[in-house]
This record gives structure tokens, C-alpha cells and sequence, in this order.
């Protein structure tokens, strides 16, 4: 008999308590989920990196609707609970609906706090809390003026996110310094220095009066001194107040918080609560760390296990790229305590312990805060630190005898040292899972959860990735493009897209490259990032293609070239076939072959021929068949219903069509098609980038095949009925792997790292798989064109400049 | 010495080469990000590969065949055991000029 579960909200600590229970029991329960936001859970921790551009929603949602169709969830976003009877076990949903419950879930989160100032209700007054808020935050612009009350976490992370928009932000702090809860004076201002370089004004110590209006839009802060901030939007970051009244309207306990005990049960029996809703021995809770303590606790609670949740103490980051602080455990001044301050200030370096007895009991550090997770330990564990005092505040490396590397660090690390202090995930676990067979940073994740909420000790389980495999583990983080830069291929494309950068000497200069203009390993891509994301803005530039991209024909061993003329869908008539053959015999063609995409190839043509040999092809209808780009190649079909007594769809009309709207298009590697009419396959669909299998039902879409230095068979992306959105998703699915691939991976490479899940979850959404063919089509107003028409008529630029060997003869 | 016009600078894109063709063979005609010109064989010494179909970078050139990189300014290869020759050039108003000599052809006076 399954027992009836409600949960009230869906946020990051109820979510993980669904986690928990569809993970260890799923047969056990019947959940139904209510939440007031018309949508599942998503990371609000990483609402601040949405925000600056920096992810998109999409990459935050923890949950989506495929997650609670797996898990047996009822999912019921967008509605309230109106009431909760704790006698008769019901709870009321706000259309009246009467539900019953064996075990009850308060997840109802916090409501953010307004100060109620005289003009707080005007429009344009909002808290950061939700994703409305940031939508808010994010429709603004260069020019727009934002006023930020609250010079806390989350008030910070909101003004550099806007300031990075280009919104001139001014940040109201009530306090003397910056972060006053977390960051001691020194700390707060070295903070402070730093957003100021962003071009953030900061006023500490300053009182807000009054929300001036006009026709009821908020126009301007006024400042009790007189001052008076014009703003066109006023967030309001001062803090939160758990969301009680549901539970206080049912006879449950509430102080500040529902009051639960150590099993996270509350008042009343079968009433659990979770989360920033919650009082727990009088303390409330904002950071997410022992949110997910609690979720643990009230999961095993559920289950019939014990489980007691005890406060630890807590760790800060900021989430402000640039600004690298940390803060944990007591660092007030007091008589019995002692300090250890160290600084540089032309590094911009601050790092102060506070001791009291023998033990550290807090640390502020800003600036380099590598060692931030040892000394955290120190705290936690009330190490004992009398021998090391004289070198503590130089960190690890230099505790008993010579430096060590940051991987000796890790490696020194004890099993129980914190590694992930979101999901409270510890040295040997994740060395557990890794021994276990998680090879890679991904494996890790999905076995641990460690490192995958707000990501800053992903270097730390590198670390112990490559502690604990050795040699066999390779550093993906570590592969920087080539000599001319640090960064990644990942790092580029995101700054490309974030910092908006759209031509190549923007990239060479904002992200500090090495070189004045790359070589020929980044170029290539970096050309290539350009105009997949940029395809307006910046112009493909032949100067940054390989010779064959640029020629628009393969080079051969001797220098020659090959030409291979498009056929739609591999259909062709006997008037081309003339043309080629005149084509072969009039520029002395040495080798006619059929290439492995069913293209008919002209090897040995020389260089000053092309202009030529092309001109007369078009002649006769032809065009170039791109047999040289890193870009749509062949799309291959049988010949379906046609002829085929087999075929189940029109497989050469699918394919022809294809061909005529992916033509000419740039991908980070060449992209090859096929369409088979039934699933006897004869046009080899199923190992290619993009298959299509039609089937009596409709057509069967797969991705990730290949036939090279790898074969590969295709995984299925999505079954479709209609060959109008066979189409749209086969352009949805070029342009996603466009705007995110590696250069030089291939669909199955790229599918690999971001895994098929994810893309079927962008293909799958029908508005994101609007929004991407909307793209590849803005995109192809451009491209889709025939490059050798065009070279055609600038035939002087592939002959030799000059020919002084002629005169020579003379 | 005697100069001979063999083009203008502008035939030339930004980042891009052409080819010369001489007595002493064909000459790669390599231009990088600005008013710049650099002329060498065309003729990569590993394979045979035709330099001027490579990518310029900075003042030197990838080979398009198996990315041998050499250094413009001396000819050397980059990394290889190998150069390729250089020869003189020079710009006047806009037009590129080689050293006759140096790449095989008699004064035309």
C-alpha cells in the first residue's frame, strides 16, 4: 500500500527530500507536489550567474518535467494551497480540490523582506528572489539606472550582474562596510574597491528614506540626508522571512520559523517542514548547505529511519567573477581572541584568522582564497593548531616541512575534509565513488551530487580525480585551446557569447590573448565561435579557414584540387552528368570518382582552373557540394516510396529538402545526413550526425553517428509524425550543436560531454526548438548561398600575382 | 640591385598570401595583419606542401598539409629540422617589389 505524500513548494530543499525518497524507495510513495511558481525546481543559488550572462536558465533547472514523470510525481505548479486540516489529514488546494495525506511537507521557502518605506508598493520595486526577478533584472540595459538597497550577498550579486549588463548600478547599504555578517572591515573594503572598478557606486552607512514616484513608477531613492538616486528599477536585498502563514492558519508552531525538532517534524504529527520555511532551535537558514542536511534528515524520517539534523557552522562565497572572497565560522574582535592578518596589497590580498585558545574559530579571506577549504576544516573540527601558529596563515603547503603542490594539499586532505560544502559532501565519499568507477567530473556528479550546485570546488574534485586515478586521469579543465591562451574552447565560447565580443581583434584583446592574431590551431575556431553566435554582427573571414574552406575545393598530396558538384538527395539527370563529363574532359581531369557520399568527384584540377571549371558547372545547374567544409556535406536517401515496394515515406523528397535548407551552413565539424525510407536502412541513416529512419508512424530522428576514426551508431533523439517537424528538428538540433560544440567535435564528440538527454530536453521544449530554427534561419540568410558563383567572378585572385618566369623566356 | 614590380600591396588580403611565379621557382608572397610583406619559397621542405595556401599568423605561416610552421623573417621551421629560402622585398608606394636577382631573373635594363 503506497502512503500519500504532499509536498508544499517546490524548491531546492524539498526537492532534494523527493530525491532522496524516489532514489531509495519509489514504489513506497504516491507524491503529489503543489507549487505556487508555474514551474518545477530550479538552482536559485545560480540565479547571480543567470543574471550576468553567465548560464541560462536552462542550465540552473535541477528538475524538469521528464525528472517528475520518472519519479511518479505529481506535479501541480501554479497553484496554491489554500488551507491544511491537520486533524482530518487534508490539505485544500486553492480550486477547492480536498486532498489527503499520509505525510505532509512544508516546503513553503521564504517571502524576501520589504522595508516598508513610503513608496514600496510602486511599480518597479522588486525583491531577488525568483526567476520573474531576474527576468526583470535582465531586460535592462546600457542607460538604464538601477538603485540596490542592501549591500549583502544577494543584494551584491544582483549589481554586478546588472553592472555587467551595462546598467549603471548604485548599491544603498544601511552598515558600515559591505557584507558586515560575512567580511570584516578590511575584507569589506578590499570587496568594495572591487566592485567599484565595475563601475558600482557604493554608499555604506546610508539611510533610505523615501521611494519617490511618478504616474505610480518608482523615479528615485531619497536618502535621509537629502540625497536623491534616480533609478528606473529599485530591488530591494535585504534580507528574507520564512513563508509561515499557511502553516500558522493549520494550529502548527511558528516562531520565526514552523518549529521542527531534530527530525525535522513539526508540531504536529505527519507535518514535516524543510528548507528557509523553517525554525530549528532557533535559528532560520539562507544558505543552501544545510538545506540539503535537512532534506537528508527529513527523507530518512519519512522512511521510518533515524536521522538527526544538527547546525554546523557555514562557509561564504560570492558569486562575483573577479571578486574571490570567503568567510566562515565567529571573526568579531573580543579580548580573548587573537588575530593573524596577512597582506599584499598590490595584489589586492587580505587573508585574517581568529584564534581563540588553541583553535581557529573564523577566517576572512579575499582576494586568494585557495586555502579557504583547509582552514574551514580547522574550524569545523576545532583542530587543534598550537604547533603550526607561527605558519598557519600561509595554508597547507606550509605545515611540516617543505611546500606542496596543490595536489599534495588535496592529497594531505583527511577523508572526512569537506569538499562540496553545498551538498555537505565529503573527501572520501567522492574518493569512494571515484574508486567505485566514476571516472570523470561528470560521473562524479551524478554519483555524489558534489560540485554540481554552485560549482566552485569543481577544481577541488579535479584534484582528487587526478589524485586518486593518477596517470589515467586526464584534466579536462587543464586543455587550453593552444599556446596563445589558458582558456578552453568552453571558456571562449562562453566570454564570446557573455561578454558579447564580435570580431576577432574584440577576442584577441578582451581575453588576453598571447598572440597578436592566434594561429593556426585557435583561429580557425575562434572564426568559427564568431559566426555562430554573431552571424549578423561578424563576417566569416577566409584569411582564418583552411586552405580548403577557402579554395572551396579538398588540396590534394600534389597541390591539386578536388571538385565535387552538389546533387540534392543524391538525385542527379542526365544533363548534369553531360556537364560534369564536358567539365572532366575540358580541364584534363586525371580521376573521376564516387565519393563515399554518393558525389561524383573531379580529382587533380588545378588551383587557377577552379574559377573556371566552376563557372561552367554552374552553367549546367550545379553547385558546390561543399565536400571540403566543415559544414553540411551529403544528406543521403534511398529511394523511399517512390520505387521501393518497402518504403514507408517519402525518403528522396525528405532528403532533397534537407539538403536545400542546411546547405552552406558552417558547423564545428562536417555534418553528414542520411534518410532511410523504412527501416531496412539502405541509405545508412543510423551512422550518420543526423539520421532519419522513416517507419509507418513517421520518422524517427537519431544524432551522434559516424563512420571515421570512430564508428558510431546513432542514438535516438525523437520521434516525430510530420515531415514538416522532422525538418525543424533537424535545424534545431544543427544550430544547438552550432552554438555549443567544440570546434573540431563532431555530433557524437559533442554529445558525449553535454549528454543526449540535455539535448533531447532543448529539442524536446518546443519554444526553445522554435527559437533555435528561428536562429539557423537568420543565420542562413547569409550562408546559404553558392560560394563558387561567387569566386567564380573573382577569378584573377586564384592565379599567381605575377609571372616573371614568361619575360625570363623571352 | 634592381627591384621588379610584381603587384600591389592591396592584391594581397590582411592574413592572406599569393603566389609569384620565377626562374628560381614559385615565390609565396605573405602579408600579415598590417602594411607587410614577407616572400619566401613556396615550397614546404616536408612534403612539398604550397605555403601560400597556409594561414598567416603574426609573421609566420602554417603549412595547409601537415602544419609545419615557419618563421617569415628567417624561413626557418618552427620545432622541425628545416627552413625554406627568403628573399628580399620591398614596398613603394603601395607596390610590392622582389630583388630580381635574388630570385633568378637578369636586370631588365
Amino acid at each position: 500500500m503506497k502512503q500519500k505524500l504532499i509536498v508544499i513548494g517546490a524548491g531546492m530543499a524539498s526537492g532534494r527530500v523527493l530525491e532522496h525518497l524516489t532514489e531509495a524507495a519509489p514504489d513506497d510513495w504516491d507524491i503529489t507536489l503543489f507549487n505556487a511558481e508555474p514551474r518545477g525546481n530550479y538552482n536559485r543559488i545560480m540565479l547571480s550567474p543567470v543574471l550576468s550572462g553567465e548560464k541560462t536558465y536552462e542550465e540552473i533547472v535541477t528538475h524538469d518535467d521528464a525528472w517528475y514523470q520518472d519519479a511518479g510525481v505529481t506535479c501541480r505548479f501554479g497553484e496554491k494551497i489554500a488551507a491544511v486540516d491537520t486533524a482530518a489529514k487534508t490539505v485544500t488546494a486553492e480550486n477547492g480540490d480536498v486532498l489527503a495525506y499520509d505525510k505532509l511537507v512544508f516546503g513553503t521557502g521564504s517571502n524576501p523582506f520589504m522595508i516598508p518605506l513610503p513608496g514600496h508598493d510602486l511599480d518597479g520595486v522588486i525583491a531577488y528572489r525568483d526567476l520573474e526577478d531576474t527576468e526583470t533584472m535582465m531586460s535592462l540595459g546600457a542607460g538604464n539606472k538601477v538603485v540596490v538597497i542592501g549591500g549583502g550577498l544577494l543584494g551584491l550579486e544582483a549589481a554586478a550582474g546588472m553592472a555587467a549588463r551595462g546598467v549603471e548600478v548604485t548599491v544603498v547599504h544601511i552598515m558600515g562596510h559591505l557584507m558586515e555578517r560575512q567580511l570584516d572591515e578590511a575584507a569589506g573594503y578590499l570587496l568594495r574597491k572591487s566592485l567599484e572598478s565595475k563601475g558600482i557606486k557604493i554608499l555604506c552607512g546610508a539611510n533610505s528614506k523615501e521611494i519617490v514616484g511618478a504616474d505610480g513608477k518608482v523615479r528615485a531613492l531619497m536618502l535621509d540626508d537629502g540625497t536623491e538616486l534616480p533609478c528606473d528599477l529599485l530591488v530591494m536585498a535585504v534580507g528574507i522571512r520564512p513563508n509561515v502563514a499557511l502553516a500558522k492558519d493549520a494550529g502548527i508552531a511558528v516562531g520565526r520559523g514552523i518549529h521542527v525538532d531534530d527530525q525535522m517534524v513539526s508540531s504536529v504529527e505527519d507535518v514535516l517542514a524543510v528548507g528557509e520555511c523553517v525554525e530549528h532551535d532557533g535559528a532560520i537558514f539562507g544558505l543552501v548547505a544545510p538545506l540539503y542536511d535537512q532534506a537528508k534528515v527529513a527523507a530518512a524520517t519519512l522512511m521510518g529511519e533515524t536521522a538527526a539534523f544538527k547546525q554546523k557552522s557555514l562557509s561564504t562565497k560570492l558569486k562575483v567573477t573577479g571578486c574571490d572572497l570567503f568567510s566562515a565560522g565567529d571573526f568579531a574582535d573580543g579580548e580573548t581572541r587573537e588575530d593573524i592578518v596577512f597582506r599584499d596589497p598590490s595584489r589586492g590580498v587580505y587573508k585574517r584568522l581568529v584564534i581563540e585558545g588553541n583553535k581557529l574559530i573564523g577566517a576572512v579571506m579575499y582576494g586568494d582564497t585557495a586555502d579557504s577549504n583547509w582552514f574551514f576544516g580547522l574550524i569545523k573540527d576545532g583542530t587543534d593548531i598550537e604547533e603550526m601558529r607561527e605558519t598557519l596563515i600561509f595554508g597547507p603547503a606550509y605545515q611540516g616541512g617543505s611546500p606542496m603542490d596543490p595536489l599534495s594539499a588535496v592529497a594531505a586532505l583527511p577523508p572526512e575534509a569537506e569538499i562540496c560544502g553545498c551538498n555537505g559532501i565529503c573527501k572520501g565519499q567522492i574518493v569512494d565513488a571515484i574508486t567505485a568507477g566514476a571516472g570523470d567530473l561528470g560521473a562524479v556528479r551524478a554519483t555524489t551530487k558534489a560540485s554540481a550546485s554552485c560549482g566552485t570546488c569543481t577544481g577541488l574534485v579535479e584534484q582528487l580525480l587526478q589524485v586518486t586515478l593518477g596517470d589515467e586521469f586526464e584534466l579536462p579543465a587543464a586543455q587550453s585551446i593552444c599556446g596563445c591562451t589558458d582558456l578552453t574552447h568552453e571558456d571562449v565560447r562562453r566570454l564570446i557569447k557573455s561578454q558579447e565580443l564580435q570580431s576577432q581583434a574584440a577576442v584577441w584583446q578582451e581575453l588576453g590573448w598571447a598572440t597578436p592574431n592566434g594561429c593556426h590551431v585557435c583561429r580557425p575556431a575562434v572564426n568559427f565561435y564568431l559566426l555562430a553566435d554573431w552571424p549578423i554582427e561578424y563576417q566569416d573571414d577566409p584569411q582564418s579557414r583552411f586552405v580548403n574552406e577557402r579554395k572551396h575545393a579538398n588540396i590534394q598530396k600534389d597541390g591539386t584540387f578536388s571538385v565535387v558538384p552538389r546533387m540534392w538527395g543524391d538525385i542527379t539527370n542526365p544533363d548534369e552528368l553531360r556537364a560534369i563529363a564536358d567539365a572532366a574532359d575540358k580541364y584534363d581531369v586525371p580521376t573521376v570518382k564516387v565519393t563515399g557520399g554518393q558525389r561524383i568527384d573531379l580529382l587533380g584540377v588545378k588551383g587557377e582552373d577552379l574559377p573556371y571549371i566552376w563557372a561552367d558547372l554552374n552553367k549546367a545547374g550545379l553547385v558546390s557540394g561543399h565536400a571540403y567544409s566543415k559544414g553540411l556535406r551529403t544528406v543521403k536517401t534511398c529511394v523511399g516510396t517512390d520505387h521501393c515496394r518497402f518504403g514507408t515515406q517519402d525518403s528522396t523528397g525528405l532528403g532533397i529538402k534537407l539538403e536545400k535548407i542546411l546547405w552552406g551552413s558552417w558547423t564545428p565539424h562536417k555534418l553528414k545526413l542520411g534518410v532511410s525510407g523504412c527501416p531496412r536502412n539502405c541509405a545508412e541513416a543510423t551512422c550518420k550526425d543526423i539520421g532519419v529512419v522513416c517507419v509507418d508512424s513517421g520518422f524517427q530522428v537519431g544524432i551522434g553517428g559516424a563512420a571515421g576514426m570512430d564508428v558510431k551508431e546513432v542514438s535516438p533523439l525523437i520521434q516525430v509524425a510530420t515531415e514538416e517537424e522532422t525538418i525543424e528538428v533537424v535545424m534545431a538540433v544543427t544550430q544547438l550543436y552550432r552554438e555549443h560544440a567544440k570546434y573540431l567535435d563532431r555530433i557524437y564528440k559533442w554529445m558525449a560531454k553535454v549528454g543526449l538527454e540535455w539535448i533531447q530536453e532543448q529539442i524536446g521544449d518546443l519554444e526553445t526548438r522554435k527559437a533555435l530554427v528561428e536562429r539557423f534561419e537568420l543565420s542562413q540568410t547569409i550562408y546559404r548561398k553558392d560560394p563558387w558563383a561567387q569566386h567564380a567572378k573573382e577569378a584573377e585572385r586564384f592565379a599567381p600575382l605575377s609571372d616573371l618566369t614568361l619575360e625570363a623566356a623571352e | 640591385m634592381s627591384w621588379i614590380d610584381v603587384g600591389h600591396i592591396e592584391d594581397i588580403p590582411l592574413r592572406g598570401a599569393r603566389l609569384v611565379k620565377t626562374p628560381v621557382g614559385c615565390v609565396g608572397l605573405f602579408r600579415t595583419d598590417v602594411a607587410e610583406i614577407f616572400a619566401t619559397s613556396n615550397s614546404c621542405p616536408h612534403k612539398g606542401g604550397p605555403l601560400s595556401e597556409g594561414i598567416v599568423h603574426g609573421q609566420k605561416v602554417t603549412c595547409p598539409l601537415h602544419n609545419w610552421v615557419f618563421d617569415l623573417n628567417t624561413g626557418n621551421a618552427i620545432g622541425e629540422d628545416g627552413s625554406i629560402e627568403t628573399y628580399p622585398v620591398r614596398i613603394e608606394a603601395g607596390r610590392i617589389l622582389l630583388d630580381a636577382q635574388a630570385v633568378g631573373k637578369r636586370s631588365a635594363a
